[in-house]
């Protein structure tokens, strides 16, 4: 994908300037501050900050642990709800989450307590002589993975702690997901993603095949034929189309490909960088993408969204992030038409002003155009329907554009279940996805026992 | 502005605010900066017998709290280790340039009369205004027969004191250890002695904290340690609690008391004078933040004093111990009972987890539909412990409420409820 922007010039700036672009967002806490913050915690009972996280972590205690400088032990508490504590520490939406229901988020203090700076600090400095968690006794049982993003992850650790042995098939040429894939590039620095993957497969009784696509050398009806269970964590693979002419023009891609093009690049002044980027959306990846093409060197970036800043999907610290890096934000404006160049190339966007009309969002018919070199999309992903195009997959039922299934990850189909982005619930957090893997994981387990049990 | 000037048993001293004999007096330099910032007075670094003593490296450790503030600490220092005539030169220098400051120097000898029928003609020719006796250190001394060891034997306070009083005219203030059983039986003693006033607490015997990789406790000396003595504001409490014990006794009411342990603020040293101190003593906050310290604590209580219609020091001395009782003269038929405030209530359901895990199960807790906490007393469960209030992070949240019960006053040994209560009465 974008090999169709090989036209456009390279950043001026030098590599290694570059990289200092991309440095923690967020820098990780010293150990004295960690010691100040880890005070502010008031331990509260029935902490809302745990009720409210979506792996379910002791917060309050992980901190306790920290400030008695029991760093291990804040680690294991954390990682034993959510096996990729690490990772979720530094990409959830704290703003929206702990840190928003933090008692001490209110109006005398407004202050809450840097609980996913803590979370990052106790699992960056654990130190464990081997992996902390234990296998139990070999069930027998093999369950098939598809996708070794978050939820996958999750599923395969949770699944090989209870003693049965994974195998997780991923379409990419590494694990780890949208960590490894998506998230911009600040925000997981230091090839996190690969290390937490590896700590994740020291418990062992996991193997990842990679290049493995579901759909096209991989069907589900022979996973479920070969394994004694199968779990999906096919994420959303396909990036919504505008549906307007000259969607295929050069020039215009979705934000996802760039993004994920910018993490594997070993050398940032390799990538096509234009003068001036559109980013079309309101989400994380609309903030990430406009973020990031700015600090390759873009000089001129404009985020359009076609309703108001408070129905974007990116938080205000999100929001944030985009104004302090010199994005332009456009509010009730919708594409109308990719303008070309001569060449066919990508020339810039015109847009029609939009408003409310009672519920419904009408265009104004008033227009205005915005010129650049590259268009990017981040209005949403989708199923990739490829995937699930077998007879056995067929039979999923949906709800929606995804997966339906029960409060245990199992689809309607038997011994198949499904968790993270590619299935209903929830808000397409790492976080959920993460539970969704350790959830269905419980039910696979447990279905599977009750198998043997009445057998 | 309120009067903060004191006469204390004849010693007159701007405001009651003097620095304990400790390392901050013990000598010219800190002194005349502690005189510069304004303390009213200082008790000289205990003197003692020729050679010196010697110390050893290292001499401090702490308590401390969750943000690295220091809550106690501890120390293993002896007393002055320079000469007595360096020492008798600079107290003489410095009270002929401070003439308004209370000067009273510290001592400790053996406990032999020519000692001290030695050293005190040679204390009171520095213009000193009173001495200190120092029975209270409770390391390093005592196992030379001295310090703890004097002040834990009443016959020894008492025959002390009274050498004092036979080789000196200077007013003489018997310095008490808390390491014992009854603090009013060496108080009296030193009155029987002739003392003209007391001062304490003294450091109590303690080990703060431990190296868990050397085994060894804190502060470490080669690979050894001993234990110290405590002071700071954990030890306040204990303090407070002597200080009223001797101010209440009815055999040494009216003795001069020199409140020392774990002041750091003007309110401190309010609590101090309230329970019967008519001076304090500093110490462990000056090590801690600089002689400056004195400059707030002098504005806050003027200013609280201001605010109290109180003139003088004297206006309060002492207004606290004649509510300061025995257990069984409190009221039975008082009661309190907690109040939440739902409007500063931040929900960290402290209050419900201390009462429902160790207390009377008199908080209930209550979840709306939208899975909302809030926290109500149940009053009919509610004993009027105190133990929410204490345990909420907001001041002022839960407040605990006098009930009128239109029961008059009935203390223990009037309660029907009390066995031995006929008994008491008759």
């Amino acid at each position: 994908m974008i090999e169709s922007l090989s036209y456009l010039p390279h950043p001026t700036l030098p590599s290694e300037e570059l990289a200092g672009h991309f440095t923690d967002l967020a820098p990780p806490l010293t150990a004295r501050q960690a010691a100040i913050e880890s005070a502010r915690c008031l331990y509260c009972y029935d902490a809302p900050c745990s009720r409210i996280c979506p792996s379910e972590i002791d917060v309050a205690g992980f901190i306790r642990n920290i400030h008695d400088k029991n760093i291990n032990g804040a680690a294991a508490g954390i990682l034993k709800q959510n096996i990729l504590g690490g990772s979720c520490a530094r990409v959830c939406p704290t703003e929206i989450l702990c840190e928003d229901v933090c008692v001490r988020n209110h109006d005398a203090e407004g202050q809450p307590v840097k609980i996913g700076l803590l979370q990052r600090y106790a699992v960056d400095h654990a130190h464990f002589a081997a992996h902390p968690f234990k296998r139990a006794a070999a069930t027998g049982k093999t369950i098939a993975i598809v996708g070794a993003g978050p939820a996958g992850l999750s599923c395969a650790h949770r699944l090989a702690m209870l003693g049965h042995d994974v195998v997780i098939f991923e379409k990419e040429d590494k694990a780890g997901g949208l960590n490894e894939y998506g998230i911009a590039k600040y925000k997981l620095t230091d090839d996190f993603a690969q290390k937490e993957v590896a700590f994740l497969l020291a418990i062992g009784g996991i193997e990842i095949r990679c290049r493995q696509v579901l759909g096209e050398n991989l069907q589900l009806r022979e996973l479920h034929a070969q394994y004694d269970a199968v779990f999906l964590g096919l994420g959303l693979g396909a990036s919504r189309k505008l549906g307007l002419t000259g969607e295929e023009a050069p020039g215009l891609l979705a934000a996802v490909d760039y993004i994920a093009a910018l993490r594997q690049a070993d050398d940032l002044s390799s990538l096509p960088v234009p003068k001036r980027a559109i980013v079309i959306g309101a989400g994380n990846t609309a903030i990430d993408m406009a973020v990031q093409i700015q600090r390759l060197g873009a000089e001129e970036v404009t985020l359009v969204y076609r309703r108001g800043f408070d129905a974007m999907t990116a938080t205000h610290h999100e929001q944030d992030i985009a104004k302090t890096n010199q994005v332009r934000m456009l509010t009730w404006a919708q594409p109308q038409q990719v303008l070309l160049d001569a060449g066919g190339k990508v020339a810039g966007m015109r847009f029609e002003k939009t408003r409310l009309e009672g519920a419904r969002l009408a265009g104004t018919g008033e227009t205005f155009d915005v010129a650049a070199e590259t268009i990017f999309k981040a209005i949403g992903q989708s199923l990739a329907s490829d995937a699930l195009h077998d007879p056995m997959a067929a039979l999923l039922k949906r709800d929606g554009d995804k997966i339906a299934v029960d409060a245990g990850f199992r689809t309607v189909l038997p011994g198949i279940y499904a968790g993270g982005d590619c299935v209903a619930p929830g808000q397409d957090l790492t976080v959920q996805a993460v539970q969704h893997g350790k959830l269905a994981a419980l039910a696979i387990h447990h279905d599977l026992i009750s198998k043997v049990e009445a057998a | 502005m309120a009067d903060l000037s004191i006469e204390f048993c004849g010693i007159k001293a701007p405001n009651p605010f003097w620095l304990a004999s400790a390392p901050p007096t013990d000598k010219a330099y800190n002194v005349v900066r502690a005189f510069e910032a304004g303390w009213g007075g200082v008790v000289w670094k205990t003197l003692g017998e020729d050679p010196a003593a010697v110390n050893v490296s290292s001499r401090y450790s702490a308590l401390y709290g969750k943000n690295r503030e220091v809550v106690g600490f501890n120390n293993i220092e002896l007393i002055t280790d320079r000469s007595l005539e360096i020492n008798l030169r600079e107290i003489t220098q410095v009270k002929k340039d401070w003439p308004d400051r209370a000067m009273i120097v510290s001592l400790m000898l053996p406990c032999e009369e020519h000692y001290w029928a030695d050293i005190l003609p040679k204390v009171e020719a520095t213009g000193a205004d009173g001495i200190e006796l120092n029975f209270g250190c409770p390391h390093g001394m005592p196992e030379r027969g001295m310090g703890a060891a004097v002040g834990q034997v009443p016959e020894y306070v008492q025959m002390v004191t009274a050498w004092c009083k036979k080789y000196s005219k200077l007013p003489v203030i018997v310095k008490l250890t808390p390491n014992i059983t009854d603090v009013r039986m060496p108080a009296r003693a030193a009155l029987a002695g002739g003392a003209d006033a007391v001062s304490l607490i003294n450091t109590i015997n303690s080990i703060t904290s431990l190296d868990l990789d050397r085994m060894v406790a804190l502060p470490i000396v080669g690979g050894a340690s001993t234990h110290g003595g405590y002071c700071g504001s954990a030890v306040k409490p204990i303090a407070l609690n002597m200080v009223a014990e001797i101010a209440r006794d009815p055999q040494t009411r009216g003795l001069p008391i020199s409140g020392i342990g774990g002041i750091g603020n003007w309110r401190d040293a309010a609590e101090f004078i309230a329970l019967g101190a008519g001076c304090v003593q500093v110490c462990t906050a000056a090590m801690l933040h600089g002689f400056r310290i004195v400059e707030e604590m002098k504005d806050g209580l003027s200013r609280w004093m201001d605010e109290k219609g109180y003139e003088r020091i004297s206006d309060f001395s002492g207004k606290a111990v004649a509510n300061t009782t025995d257990w069984k003269y409190l009221d039975m038929n008082y009661q309190v009972i907690a109040q939440i405030s739902q409007d500063d209530c931040i929900k960290c359901g402290k209050c419900y987890v201390a009462c429902e895990d160790t207390s009377h199960q008199a908080i209930a807790q209550l979840i709306d539909a939208a899975g909302t906490r809030s926290y109500e007393v149940i009053k009919d469960e509610c004993v009027g412990c105190n133990l929410c209030e204490i345990t909420c992070p907001v001041q002022g949240c839960i407040t605990m409420v006098p009930q009128t019960t239109g029961k008059p006053y009935m203390n223990w040994t009037q309660d029907p409820r009390n066995p031995r209560a006929v008994a008491e009465t008759a």
